[in-house]
């Protein structure tokens, strides 16, 4: 007999549910990332689909993403500066700046930036697109929606977001140069002596890494929520927003344990 | 295949949603060429029992057999294969809203077939002339169509693919009687001009009058009795306008009845 709504829930029965529908999601996300991995790897997807995913997801997210990295070396120099200058150590804030943009800023917050542009109206594509029956025409018509929607943002994702890594990085490097030598006068011989001390391939190579993951959490997330959006206007934003929540959750988990493999890669790969 | 076994057979179909029951027990053949309306109130089950024919949901209990062959039998792409031969216009249409109407017309063949562009232009062209719109609608996008543009795209990419089985859920929902009336011709039509079976899901009497030979009534479980069966009515559309029954009578010709005293006492 199914429990009254009116019936109280205690905590031990709220924590269970909750471990219950963690564990269901978990488990739903894990298949469809399955499902997704056979197509991908069984049929490669239409070129023409795939090019407008890339230029949707590439071309149009290079702005907003060379912006926010720009302007992150910049607070970075204004605020970093009045420290270092108390310890007489300002020619080192380009060793400071650029070290955490390449490694960490850099491709959190590509992703981030991503996540919110792409995510969200990946999720609300294909949420529109399965409330007004679109999907069901896809599977109608002959065409598997996970090959067709989901592989080629997949690809594009995880494609395009380290270069998109690499233009927010170089971004928030000018961004903190110009700031720390135009504005707050350090000398820039000095700047790029200490940053080249500190900055190897090896630190531009794990920020890169990384941002691969990141792609690949956010293609998978956002599609999933939009195959999974309840009925309605309401289902649609909500599930715009949860691409959002959860892919950004996933981005700063992935950070945590890759950081902690690429650290313990750091020796084997000379550093 | 042999031509005598059913097309289509729902044997002791039940299907539910999470706590709630939509079909129950339910069990019916099409045969080959025929014609049906699925008809019955809102939430009694009708579009779910078009979507278990074609596939794209599975009963929870009991089988959907096509050509003989349960639908749970086969693999997701064989499955995707077998819904080849089915068309199937959707309430709203849904046209893709990215795509123009010709490239919405054009994707089946896109998909599954080797043809080349200048002949999918022309199978386009001549399904577009069939359901009567003319070639300007092509570049369109499905947002610059009126309703009754949008369903006789929605049509003309169903027939694009030559399928033998048509579904249609309920294809003149919405619409105004002018335009009703013309969706209603070109089903017909579409039955006519090529050996297929058609499934009909409506609301409409006038529909049924006009495009079916065999009438399928479904009513919703909330009102029946355990033992009742969901079919409470199948024949032909002349003796579902004169059936006896009265739920059916009420259908037919819309009659409220009792609805209308539990509506006073609330």
């Amino acid at each position: 007999m199914p429990i009254a709504a009116t019936e109280r829930e205690g905590p031990i029965t709220k924590l269970g549910k909750l471990f219950i529908d963690g564990t269901l999601a978990i488990g739903e996300l894990t298949l469809f990332f399955l499902n997704m991995l056979s197509w991908l790897v069984t049929r490669v997807p239409r070129r023409s689909v795939l090019l407008v995913c890339m230029y949707q997801i590439g071309v149009e997210s290079l702005p907003v993403v060379m912006v926010t990295g720009g302007f992150i070396g910049m607070v970075m120099a204004v605020q970093s500066y009045d420290q270092f200058r108390f310890m007489h150590l300002e020619t080192n804030l380009g060793a400071v700046i650029n070290i955490s943009l390449v490694k960490e800023l850099g491709p959190v917050l590509a992703a981030t930036m991503l996540a919110g542009r792409v995510g969200s109206s990946m999720a609300a594509e294909l949420g529109t697109m399965k409330i007004t029956e679109q999907i069901d025409a896809l599977r109608v018509l002959g065409a598997n929606p996970v090959h067709y929607l989901v592989v080629p943002r997949f690809l594009a994702c995880v494609l395009l977001i380290p270069l998109l890594t690499i233009m927010a990085d170089a971004a928030g490097v000018t961004g903190g140069w110009v700031i720390s030598t135009q504005i707050c006068g350090i000398d820039s011989l000095h700047y790029w002596n200490h940053t080249e001390e500190y900055i190897g391939s090896y630190e531009l190579f794990s920020g890169v890494f990384k941002s691969i993951f990141f792609g690949a959490a956010i293609a998978v997330v956002s599609c999933q929520r939009g195959f999974n959006c309840p009925a309605g206007a309401e289902g649609v934003g909500r599930a715009a927003t949860d691409a959002f929540v959860y892919s950004f959750v996933a981005i700063l988990t992935l950070d945590f344990f890759l950081g902690i493999i690429c650290n313990g890669l750091a020796p084997w790969l000379g550093r | 295949m042999n031509d005598n076994e059913p097309l289509i057979e729902f044997r002791s179909v039940s299907r539910r949603f999470g706590m709630q029951e939509v079909l129950r027990d339910v069990s019916f053949v099409l045969n080959r060429g025929e014609s049906v309306a699925i008809i019955g109130e809102s939430g009694c089950g009708k579009s779910v029992t078009l979507k278990l024919m074609i596939g794209l949901l599975a009963p929870s209990k009991g089988d959907v057999l096509l050509d003989g062959r349960s639908h749970r039998d086969r693999s997701e792409r064989e499955l995707t294969r077998e819904r080849l031969r089915f068309g199937y216009v959707f309430q709203q249409a849904a046209l893709f809203d990215s795509m123009s109407v010709e490239d919405n017309v054009a994707f089946g063949l896109r998909q599954n077939t080797d043809l080349t562009e200048r002949e999918i232009s022309t199978i386009v062209g001549d399904r577009l002339h069939e359901v009567g719109l003319p070639p300007s609608v092509k570049t369109k996008k499905p947002a610059e169509l009126s309703g009754g543009m949008k369903k006789r795209v929605g049509l003309a990419r169903a027939l694009a693919i030559s399928p033998e089985i048509m579904l249609y859920d309920e294809p003149t929902t919405g619409l105004d009687p002018i335009m009703t009336d013309v969706i209603n011709e070109l089903i017909v039509q579409a039955r006519d001009r090529r050996p297929i079976t058609s499934v009909v899901i409506t609301h409409d009497m006038v529909t049924v009058g006009r495009t079916v030979d065999r009438v399928i009534m479904l009513y919703p479980l909330p009102r029946l009795e355990p033992e009742e069966p969901q079919i409470v009515f199948d024949g032909t559309p002349a003796e579902v306008f004169a059936a006896p029954d009265q739920r059916v009578f009420q259908f037919v010709h819309g009659q409220a009845g009792e609805r209308l005293q539990e509506l006073a006492l609330r």
